[in-house]
């Protein structure tokens, strides 16, 4: 792509939040390594304060999102596997930088990345067909049960898979029509930025997905606490921290997603695990015949 | 007041037999507890029913234990359809002992026999009806081709639906194969300890049920202990937030059925008349010791003083006392411990500028009574709008457009349910699609019923308790 006698333009790897690239508000930023320790950018280290306007952008994103039909939020997952094709050869870059995969083996991470879009995509309007129903009372009543999304919902994203991962633990907070506050990878955090950009051009709505990177260490505590925060992925928490997350989210009583003992294989077909935990059933009650 | 008088017309309580002292239920037998014995009181009359075991630490441990021999050996192997059966029969066992159950739940818990008759005790059968049928069907209930139980579960109860607590808790877990430690409420344990006699007369292996009486530090035990798979509990948010605090980076599956500060919304094309049952229904069911109870009355502005009008009518009408008469609405508070919350929160009510109307109503000299109150000049700042009385407390508020009913109802940190009284069909499902509350009851309150999945959002706890969802709480690895 780029000639030999050019100089390239490198990029700026900024935060994603409220549907723009802020730089952190605290101006720290921190050296991203390749897998052999070559110097690749700097990003931004997300502070508390950014992290709570994420949570901001979220909460004023989750009535649109929220309310929009489920086959609209499907056709906008889709459009983001439309548009993270176009980067593909990029994402393989970032990928195998980050992760030191071969690239063949980083362009199969890709692949299965854009694929779970697609995947999720398609879930969005089946999920109150297969996960609500009307319920048999005994008694004159119409009454039946459909699943909402919960809100707001923080993700501790994995540390190991950088993209595949992300999305894995991104796209179904997405199809169930919450909004995400995600903390990166730390290590690896370049194509969770590169994915904000492709977000902000597939009709996501802005703040519908915010991307914080930085340390989820020194993040997840204000997350875990938040008031305004519905519920938490700790799959990508730090060792030994998850514990202590989970009791600070059980001061609001977060819907809490526990980490797995070890990163598991994303590759793997995920079912409605990482939906369920973020949609409430409401039950809704009607005479009938009075 | 009323047009005519009512004669008594008192349930005989000599249906039940309630022994001078209760032990724990533990693998089968009934055993005395360690722990500091505790009186058990009519809230009624403040009779002292019995004195009842608490359980220590080293009770709960031998219960744990009771349990995961039962499901390891009889209950975990045991054919699911056999599983079944056994449920059938409590169910049935529980209808031909209906009266008993509901005289004692009357006489433990102080709510009226007709509710104890006709709500409480046929829901507790109809719970271990349903649960039965799904002992050999889980693999079709959609939560993975081949479920499994977790092993032994933790359950905590409240005293507002002793027995039906106790059926919502302990039919779904079996149905799916676990077995059970049950903690009932200390104000409440009898019902929980009948229940026991009846898992001996349906012969129910040892140790499949366990029931462990006593206060706070029994429950710790229960929730706190290593060898339990899964804790649920119903009960204040309060309690539930300690809990889920215990139970942070253990393997335990948690389910929390919390407090709740349901909106009754009243718009102005509504049948006022039914609204008004409707609300009377919603807010003085059971005292009020309800956590789905309609305890915030938004009224749009138009109707609001024909509203109150004929919902002060209506109340005048009520009859507060004896929970054994069969014309009492409205019985006794469950303790005197609730019933000063009760009044603290009233207090509270009229000093931060809302107007308290009571009815004339002569409460009994001894027991613990709180006569049917509304709270109208409600702002939403005040806590008799924001905190759960949990008491035959209304507070009434107003609103103009349908945006802001949505807003004033979802303005609160529970969200357990809410009721809408319209004719428009329409705005009944525009507005129950807008309030974040598990349970929405569209002209009606305060329904139930097994197959009928209830639970919170937000603060109101999480998982759901009924149907098919309800399952999903005692599965491995299903997380609807």
């Amino acid at each position: 792509m780029i000639g030999n006698d050019r100089l390239a333009v490198r990029k700026t790897y900024k935060l994603y939040v409220g549907g723009a690239f802020p730089r952190s508000e605290s101006g720290r930023t921190y050296a991203v390594t390749d897998a052999k320790g070559h110097f690749l950018a700097n990003a931004s280290r997300a502070s508390r304060k950014d992290a709570r306007d994420a949570v901001v952008a979220a909460r004023g994103a989750f009535p649109k999102w929220s309310g929009a039909t489920a086959y609209n939020r499907g056709q906008v997952l889709y459009r983001v596997a439309e548009v993270m094709e176009g980067r593909h050869v990029q994402f393989c870059e970032e990928v195998a930088a980050g992760e030191g995969l071969s690239s063949g083996k980083a362009r199969a991470a890709v692949d299965a990345a854009i694929d779970r879009w697609v995947w999720y995509a398609g879930w969005t309007d089946k999920l109150a067909s297969v996960l609500g129903g009307a319920n048999p009372v005994a008694g004159p009543y119409f009454d039946f049960s459909l699943p909402e999304p919960t809100g707001v919902v923080a993700v501790l994203a994995p540390q190991q898979s950088s993209l595949l991962g992300l999305v894995s633990v991104l796209a179904p907070v997405l199809a169930t029509g919450c909004t995400a506050v995600v903390v990166t990878s730390q290590e690896r955090p370049l194509p969770a930025v590169t994915l904000g950009e492709v977000l902000a051009t597939s009709d996501v709505p802005g703040g519908v997905v915010n991307l914080l990177t930085g340390d989820a260490e020194e993040l997840g505590p204000w997350l875990a606490e938040h008031a305004d925060v519905d519920a938490i992925d700790l799959t990508g928490a730090p060792a030994g921290r998850a514990m202590e997350f989970e009791r600070e989210a059980a001061g609001t009583i977060k819907r809490v997603v526990r980490p797995p003992v070890t990163e598991p294989d994303w590759t793997a077909d995920p079912g409605l695990s990482r939906m369920t935990p973020f949609l409430e059933t409401k039950t809704v009650w009607h005479p009938m015949g009075v | 007041m009323s047009v005519f008088e009512y004669a008594p017309a008192p349930e005989s309580r000599s249906i039940v037999n309630i022994a001078p002292s209760y032990g724990l239920f533990v693998d089968g037998e009934f055993v005395d507890g360690t722990g500091e014995p505790f009186k058990t009181v009519n809230p009624a009359t403040e009779e002292v029913l019995t004195e009842v075991s608490a359980a220590s630490e080293a009770d709960v441990d031998r219960a744990v234990r009771a349990a995961r021999r039962a499901f390891e050996k009889t209950w975990g192997p045991m054919r699911p359809a056999d599983r079944g059966k056994y449920l059938f029969r409590i169910a049935r066992l529980l209808q031909e002992r209906a009266r008993e159950f509901a005289v004692l739940e009357s006489l433990d818990n102080g709510k009226p026999i007709r509710e104890s008759r006709d709500v409480d005790v046929p829901l507790a059968a109809a719970h271990f009806f349903y649960h039965a049928g799904w002992a050999d069907k889980l693999e079709h209930a959609g939560l993975g081709p081949a479920p499994k139980p977790l092993g032994v579960a933790g359950q905590v109860i409240p005293w507002n639906f002793p027995l039906l607590m106790l059926a919502w808790k302990v039919a779904p877990a079996l149905a799916t194969g676990n077995t059970v430690v049950l903690k009932p409420a200390e104000t409440t344990p009898l019902t929980a300890l009948l229940f026991a006699e009846v898992c001996r007369q349906a012969d129910l292996p040892a140790g499949v049920v366990n029931i462990v009486t006593g206060a706070g530090d029994t429950g710790r035990a229960v929730v706190e202990h290593d060898d339990v798979d899964k804790v649920a509990f119903t009960g204040s948010t309060e309690v539930g937030r300690s809990i889920a605090r215990a139970v942070a980076g253990t393997r335990k599956k948690l389910t929390l059925e919390l407090g709740g500060k349901a909106a009754n919304i009243v718009f102005d094309d509504a049948p006022i008349d039914q609204a008004v049952e409707g609300i009377v229904q919603g807010i003085f069911f059971n005292q009020g010791h309800v956590c789905c109870a309609g305890s915030r009355l938004l009224v749009q502005e138009s109707v609001h003083d024909e509203v109150i009008a004929s919902l002060q009518r209506r109340i005048g009408t009520l009859r507060v006392g004896d929970p054994l008469d069969k014309n009492t609405d409205i019985g006794a508070i469950n303790s005197a411990e609730q019933l000063a919350r009760i009044r603290e929160l009233s207090d509270i009510g009229e000093a931060e500028g809302a107007q308290r109307w009571q009815p004339a109503c002569a409460l009994p000299e001894r027991g613990y009574w709180f006569p049917p109150t509304i709270f109208t000049d409600v702002s939403p700042a005040h806590r008799i709008a924001r905190d759960e009385v949990f008491g035959p407390v209304l507070s009434v508020l107003t609103f103009r457009t349908p945006d802001e009913a949505v807003a004033k109802a979802n303005n609160s940190t529970y969200g357990l349910s809410a009721g809408i009284w319209s004719e428009k069909g329409s705005r009944i499902l525009k507005i129950a699609d807008q309030l974040r509350a598990g349970v929405v009851w569209a002209n009606t309150f305060n329904k139930f019923d097994p197959t009928s999945p209830f639970g919170g959002y937000k603060q109101s706890g999480y998982g759901r308790e009924g149907g098919r969802h309800g399952l999903a709480a005692y599965l491995k690895g299903a997380d609807q």
